[in-house]
Formats: structure tokens, C-alpha cells, sequence
């Protein structure tokens, strides 16, 4: 499925293992594309009309960088985004827990807004200097838009947690609810080790203090404390996913596999 | 949308959609042209985009593709909206042609793709080849005087002048396109499309859309 495409002999160039990179370029993808479906989900869900369009536009941002993202994997494995995105079971997916998980209400929204935004933000500006041309391409794309996104899961941040005593409470209830999921943003692992010393990827754990840290800024304008939760096992980059992630891929791939093929 | 998306198929004009049969249907670019009093103006041979051709072959065909509208916005060129990267015209009369994309997930970049392949076939380019490209990210900058100037016409605030990127994020004043007011409030950080926002105007009273500044 992976990691086939170079051979282990084959580490002399300066090329990093092509099949490692889709693999890279897969746990990236992933991650968007899941993110994209769950903010789909809230049209016609959200508090407010205009929280319908932001949520649904912030989708379509994740939704364009999955698309960049496979797409190059696909370029290196033989396959298309399509057959990428609609044709792999959930144990094939490489996205992390925190996007997978169900959709919860519009705090636990805010929440997973600006925590993965902050993530996605340290880790795109950060892969703008990739080795990696087509990688460090959609990394300046989508950090304008990650920056965006950051921007609106502040402000709702500052909103709950700095309104009404039960929005606080919503607010810290859904932060503590999330929490557990946010280590494995910053798990590192041997593949993604080859790729920082290629130059390709970045190292996940270097990302930790400077997420957290725009997390805990946030908070505190917000007058919320950051969650001491204690982290749940992970495991989604290596092909353990979230029990969430089979039932959401029901949904997204069903039209695609009743029928293949289909165009419009 | 995909980042080396090419699509090389040569068509020939019955395989093609007919725009006039769409836009009796109130469907597609056609269908808001048609609404609308403000009309893209023509793109010449020298507008700032089409220059760049390597060619005078290449800058024929430039122009054509250059003169495509945005479905969404049908006041602004993908010249003018400055999508349009790269147009060349090959010995074999094939031609390849770069658009980027404003935002990653934008749906209109599969209908400008479209819209260009069909302008070139009916000009008599037999195959024509439309990538889209990532790189150098798309910016507001990239668009032109004449572009802001339209979006203001269509009742769209143009984004903000180009600027720097400096230390400190700078917020100017939305200007109402229908009164011209700097009374303006945000309504909506997100709007009807990726590049756009609701504000409302103050003075007038009316909503508006505005056209995001991205650097």
C-alpha cells in the first residue's frame, strides 16, 4: 500500500525515500480531510447562520489542502486523490484522534477549532522552508488560511470563556474533553525522524511548546486554564484509529464505493 | 484543484457545455454576466499579466484565456484576479496553461479550468493543457488596479492596498462600495465564497460583501 516505492539500499542521494514522503504526505492529508468532513457537518447545526457559512468555509480550506495533500501521495503511489480519499479503510487512514472525533457541541467545536488551528499553524509555517518543493508549496497556501481560522477560534475562545457563567462552563467542560487527544499531535516517530533529517517534514515534538503556548495565551484572554488531562494512547499516524473514524468514513466514502466511477 | 492537476484530454466543441443553454438556465458565469449592468472589460495584449507571455504566439492565446471570467465574480478576469500564471503555445499549436488557485479549497478553480480549455478549443487549439499550480501562493496583490476597481462597480469593498508583511497586523477601514462610508462594521468574518466577508455600512445601511486581503 506504502512505503513501497524505494529500496532500503537506496539512501545514498540526496532524494528522500519517495515512500516514506507519501506516507508524510498522507498523515498530513488525512488530518485535513477528516477535519473537513466533521467542520461539514455543522451546516445547519451551528448557533448562528453566519457560524454555518465560517465552519463550512473553514472546511473547504481543510477540504482544498487534503486534496494538495493526497494528491501528491497519490503522484507517488500510483493513485488518485479520489481513489485515496473514498478507498482506503479507516485502518489505512494515518489521521490523528483529536480530528476524528465526534462532532459534540458547539463548544467542543471552538475547542477543536483553535487547538488544531494552532497546531496546523506552527506546522505549516514551519514546513514553508521544506526540502520538499511540493510540500513547502501547500504549506504557503495553507498557512494564510490556518492563520484565518486561528483568528475565529480565538475570538469564539474569548467569547465563551470571558461570557456567561454557563458558556464557561460548556467551554471548560468541552477543553477537558478534548485535551487528551492533543498529545498526539506532537508524537514523533522513526519515519517522520528520516524526513526531518532529509529536510522534508518537521519534528512534531519541536511544535509542542509553541502550539501550547499560543493555546495558553489564548485561554488566559479567555479566562480559561489550560487542561491537565491526562493523554490517550494515539496511535493514528501507524494505522490505530480512532474507534470515531470508521463510522465517519461510512458516511464519506458510501456514494463514492456504490458507485465507482462516477462523474458528473 | 489537485497540485499538478493537468488536463490534456483534447475536446472537440460538441463534447463541450453549451454556456447559452446554462445561462437560459440561470446557471453559471453566462447567467450572472447576464444579470449583471458591470461587465469585465476586454484584456489586451499589453495588460500587465499577459505581457509576461514568452511569445507573441503564446501572448494570442494568453489573451483568450486571460479574458475568461470568474464564475463567481463575473467582473474580474482570471487576468485581472491575477490566476493566470504562465500560457504557452507549443511548435504543435498544443497550449499549456498555469492557473493557481486563491484559496486551496476554491471550487471555482475547476470552472475557470474549464472555461479556459473551452475558449482555446473554439479558437482553434486542438489540445490544451490546464495545471494548476501552488506556487508562488496567490496574494490580493496579485490582482490588479483594474480588478479592485471593478469589484467596487459590482457592489463588492475591494481588499486593501498591497502591503508588507510587518510586525504588526494592520487593520484599515472597509469602505461601503454602495456610499462610499468608512462607517463599517464586520457582520461575518466568513462570507458566500473563501475570499469574502459580510460587513454592513453604518451610514447606508446596506450589507455588503468584501473581498478578503490576503498576503
Amino acid at each position: 500500500m506504502t512505503g513501497t516505492a524505494a529500496s532500503p539500499t537506496d539512501t545514498a542521494s540526496v532524494a528522500a525515500d519517495r515512500g516514506a514522503v507519501a506516507e508524510y504526505a498522507l498523515r498530513l492529508g488525512d488530518d485535513a480531510l477528516i477535519a473537513a468532513q466533521r467542520w461539514g457537518e455543522w451546516i445547519s447545526r451551528a448557533p448562528e447562520l453566519e457560524e454555518d457559512v465560517a465552519l463550512g468555509n473553514i472546511g473547504l480550506d481543510e477540504l482544498g489542502q487534503a486534496r494538495s495533500l493526497l494528491s501528491f501521495a497519490g503522484s507517488i503511489l500510483g493513485r488518485t486523490e479520489d481513489e485515496l480519499a473514498y478507498f482506503r479503510s479507516d485502518l489505512e487512514f494515518r489521521c490523528c484522534h483529536l480530528v476524528a472525533l465526534p462532532r459534540g457541541d458547539f463548544a467542543d467545536a471552538v475547542a477543536r477549532l483553535t487547538v488544531f488551528a494552532a497546531y496546523q499553524l506552527e506546522l505549516y509555517s514551519a514546513l514553508l522552508s521544506s526540502t520538499e518543493p511540493t510540500i513547502a508549496a501547500i504549506a504557503a497556501k495553507a498557512v494564510k488560511e490556518v492563520r484565518y481560522h486561528l483568528e475565529h477560534g480565538t475570538s469564539w475562545t474569548v467569547r465563551l470563556g470571558d461570557g456567561t457563567p454557563e458558556s464557561k462552563i460548556r467551554m471548560t467542560a468541552a477543553l477537558d474533553r478534548l485535551w487528551p487527544y492533543v498529545a498526539e499531535l506532537f508524537d514523533t516517530d522513526d519515519l517522520e525522524q528520516q524526513l526531518v533529517a532529509d529536510g522534508v517534514a518537521v519534528d512534531s515534538s519541536t511544535l509542542r511548546d509553541p502550539a501550547v503556548g499560543r493555546i495558553t495565551a489564548i485561554l488566559a484572554e479567555a479566562g480559561l486554564e489550560l487542561p491537565s488531562a491526562p493523554r490517550v494512547r494515539g496511535g493514528g499516524r501507524v494505522g490505530r484509529p480512532s474507534e470515531h473514524l470508521g463510522y465517519l468514513l461510512a458516511e464519506l466514502q458510501v456514494l463514492a464505493r456504490q458507485h465507482p466511477g462516477a462523474t458528473w | 484543484m489537485s497540485v499538478s492537476n493537468t488536463s490534456s484530454e483534447p475536446h472537440r466543441d460538441t463534447e463541450l457545455p453549451d454556456v447559452t443553454a446554462l445561462a437560459k438556465l440561470g446557471i453559471g458565469s453566462a447567467a450572472l454576466q447576464g444579470l449583471s449592468d458591470v461587465h469585465a472589460p476586454a484584456v489586451g495584449r499589453d495588460h500587465p499579466w499577459i505581457v509576461r507571455a514568452s511569445d507573441e504566439r503564446s501572448r494570442d492565446a494568453a489573451v483568450i484565456a486571460g479574458s475568461i471570467v470568474d464564475p463567481e465574480i463575473p467582473v474580474l478576469t482570471v487576468a485581472d484576479l491575477g490566476v493566470l500564471r504562465r500560457v504557452n503555445v507549443e511548435d504543435d499549436n498544443s497550449v499549456d496553461v498555469d492557473i493557481t488557485p486563491t484559496y486551496s479549497g476554491c471550487p471555482a478553480v475547476a470552472a475557470m479550468t474549464t472555461d479556459i480549455r473551452r475558449a482555446l478549443v473554439v479558437h482553434g487549439y486542438s489540445v490544451v493543457r490546464v495545471h494548476t499550480v501552488l506556487s508562488p501562493a496567490w496574494s490580493t496583490d496579485d490582482m490588479t488596479e483594474v480588478a479592485r476597481d471593478m469589484l467596487q462597480r459590482f457592489g463588492i469593498a475591494p481588499p486593501g492596498p498591497a502591503m508588507h508583511a510587518g510586525p504588526v497586523g494592520l487593520t484599515l477601514a472597509v469602505r461601503c462600495p454602495h456610499c462610499g462610508s468608512t462607517r463599517t462594521t464586520e457582520s461575518s468574518r466568513f462570507g458566500s465564497t473563501s475570499c469574502k466577508s459580510m460587513w454592513t455600512c453604518t451610514e447606508c445601511r446596506e450589507p455588503f460583501d468584501h473581498f478578503k486581503t490576503l498576503h
